[in-house]
């Protein structure tokens, strides 16, 4: 074979495995949408779930989800940034550096549902919380921290060493270097890691089966009191979010209905990431484009 | 200023002592070494670098010229293992001793490097933000010293209507002048320049050679250059770094000319390096 064959067979063999990448993603989206969409009403939306009956919705599977993955996104971002910055700024190269990253490599492979049974022994059971929201979000929150760790450490070390050098040499501090030069630009790389990390966490069920429960109380959304029992922002609640729900109802559910439930809260599950990439990209563009004053 | 090193917040607005007496030494370097880990890179040299005036260091790739500069202002803290023996007296302190003020002395000695480093930001933005951190916070008086630093740069005419678009929009030559631009804007005593014009044009290197003889009435200016005419041009004193030694130092004239070492010669005519 001459290397002219060869390479336009190779060029082939490329154009193959990305079809065959891009038809596994139309297909799973097209089924999914396919057998969603048809379930998705306002009312589905907006209506409690129901234990029994067929015509039950997942209004607050929905909210939990949100507000599961905003608590979560509120303890991990700052950690991650700033385990990120530890990491790649200012950690020696040597063994207690070495350690804590085959740490976090190693935190970042654990099963979820590993994390879950830790999370039910410390979270649940040591502080005597029961199954709450906030359970829920720390679980997620050691699931989610590597990613995000490492995230930064690379967004930053991928940041052109002469910028770094450019601010120093005029006289700015490490820490100052840092914030002004530094995580603006790293920050794309940074937002685009956060919302990657924050699609694991919505569509997380096996950590949250344990920590955050498979039950919601009745809320009342009228009620804003984080203090009350039937406020859904109290983060001392049980919830069950949207995945989980998806696996409880087929799992064990008493509804007629799973089918369409189930299909309408996965299709749910993926519209919800998918807007939630999009808008976390255009902003992190805008503000690339307001720090940077390109046009 | 001996004290400045360790207090001094703020930026000066007036011209640096310098032009009083011109043959003063700006830096004394004496028995200079620096390691990278075990590897020896500069091998005990010695020098002194006269105040307004632009000394070059000569030398084939890897004879520790960058090196010795990177040295002057602390730049080779960043890497990890580098580590200096020796003094280099500026204002009479030492600043390779440990207890200096790392980041007073990089506003007192300016450096600017081989490939253009604009920060992602305005043209305007990347001279304030600086200078804001130094404790100049008045609007106009940020806007002088940026339209100041500018002219100084020889760069205000080509961008004066476009200061809040992007530096990167510029040419590279543009964004060297801009560099250069925004170390001037400190109001540092000495300059460091590494090769600063090994990636541009032409054309552009002609207006930043001319930007450097011009500076040297209010700078001390050390440049390394591969580029022997640029040496010849613009600087007054050459040193000629030979695998990290001083090999010879001298009046520019003279080591052009008449070098008293073979091995000088050899280099300058191109027949090594």
């Amino acid at each position: 074979m001459n290397s002219k064959t060869a390479d336009r067979l190779a060029t082939g063999v490329f154009i193959l495995i990305a079809t065959i990448i891009v038809a596994i993603l139309a297909g799973l989206f097209f089924y999914i949408f396919i057998n969603g969409f048809k379930n998705i009403s306002l009312e589905f939306l907006t209506s409690p779930s129901s234990n029994v009956r067929a015509g039950g919705g997942i209004r607050d599977q929905l909210f939990n989800s949100v507000y599961i993955l905003f608590i979560t996104m509120l303890i991990t971002v700052p950690l991650g940034i700033g385990g990120g910055i530890y990491m790649a700024e200012y950690a020696r190269p040597g063994k207690v550096t070495d350690l804590i990253r085959t740490c976090i490599e190693v935190l970042s492979s654990l099963p979820s549902i590993v994390i879950g049974m830790f999370g039910l022994l410390v979270f649940v059971n040591t502080t005597g919380w029961g199954y709450t929201i906030f359970g829920g979000a720390l679980a997620l929150t050691i699931f989610n921290l590597p990613t995000m760790v490492r995230t930064t450490e690379d967004a930053i070390r991928a940041v052109p060493r002469d910028l770094k050098e450019a601010s120093l040499a005029l006289g700015i501090t490490h820490w100052h270097t840092i914030k002004t030069v530094i995580l603006p630009s790293a920050f794309p790389s940074i937002l685009t890691g956060a919302i990657l990390a924050a699609g694991r966490v919505f569509g997380e069920a096996a950590a949250l089966l344990f920590t955050a429960g498979l039950s919601t109380p009745r809320l009342d959304y009228t009620n804003w009191n984080p203090f009350s029992e039937q406020s859904p922002l109290n983060i001392f609640r049980p919830a069950e979010t949207l995945a989980v729900h998806i696996w409880s109802v087929n799992t064990q559910g008493l509804i007629p209905d799973v089918e369409e439930v189930s299909s309408g809260a996965a299709a749910v599950l993926v519209i919800s990431v998918l807007i939630f990439n999009l808008a976390a990209r255009w902003i992190g563009s805008m503000i690339h484009k307001r720090v940077t004053a390109s046009k | 200023m001996v004290t400045a090193l360790k207090e001094r917040k703020t930026v000066d607005m007036t011209v640096p002592l310098n032009r009083q007496i011109q043959s003063e030494n700006i830096l004394t370097v004496k028995n200079l070494e620096i390691f990278y880990g075990e590897k020896r890179a500069v091998n005990g040299i010695s020098m002194d670098i006269e105040k307004n005036s632009v000394t070059a260091l000569i030398g084939p790739s890897g004879c520790g010229k960058s090196t010795f500069l990177r040295s002057i202002n602390r730049m080779n803290d960043l890497i990890p293992g580098a580590r200096a023996e020796g003094e280099i007296l500026y204002e009479e302190l030492n600043i390779l001793s440990e207890d200096i003020n790392v980041v007073a002395l990089r506003k007192e000695i300016g450096m600017v490097f081989q490939k253009p480093n604009p920060f992602p930001k305005s043209i305007y933005g990347n001279i304030a933000p600086a200078l804001k951190f130094a404790g100049i916070n008045k609007k106009s008086k940020l806007d002088d010293i940026v339209e100041e630093s500018l002219r100084k740069a020889a760069l205000w005419d080509e961008v004066k209507d476009r200061l809040h678009k992007s530096a990167l929009s510029l040419s590279g030559g543009q964004q060297q002048r801009l560099c250069i631009a925004r170390t001037i804007a400190m109001k540092p005593t000495v300059i460091l320049l590494d090769e600063p014009s090994s990636a541009l044009d032409p054309i552009s290197n002609a207006k930043v050679e001319d930007l450097i003889v011009d500076l040297k009435k209010d700078y001390s200016i050390i440049i390394v250059t591969h580029n022997m005419q640029q040496a010849s041009r613009i600087s007054d004193k050459t040193a000629f770094f030979l695998s990290g030694d001083l090999i010879e130092y001298d009046k520019t004239e003279k080591i052009f000319t008449n070098p008293s070492v073979q091995k000088t010669e050899e280099y300058i005519s191109g027949r090594f390096g």
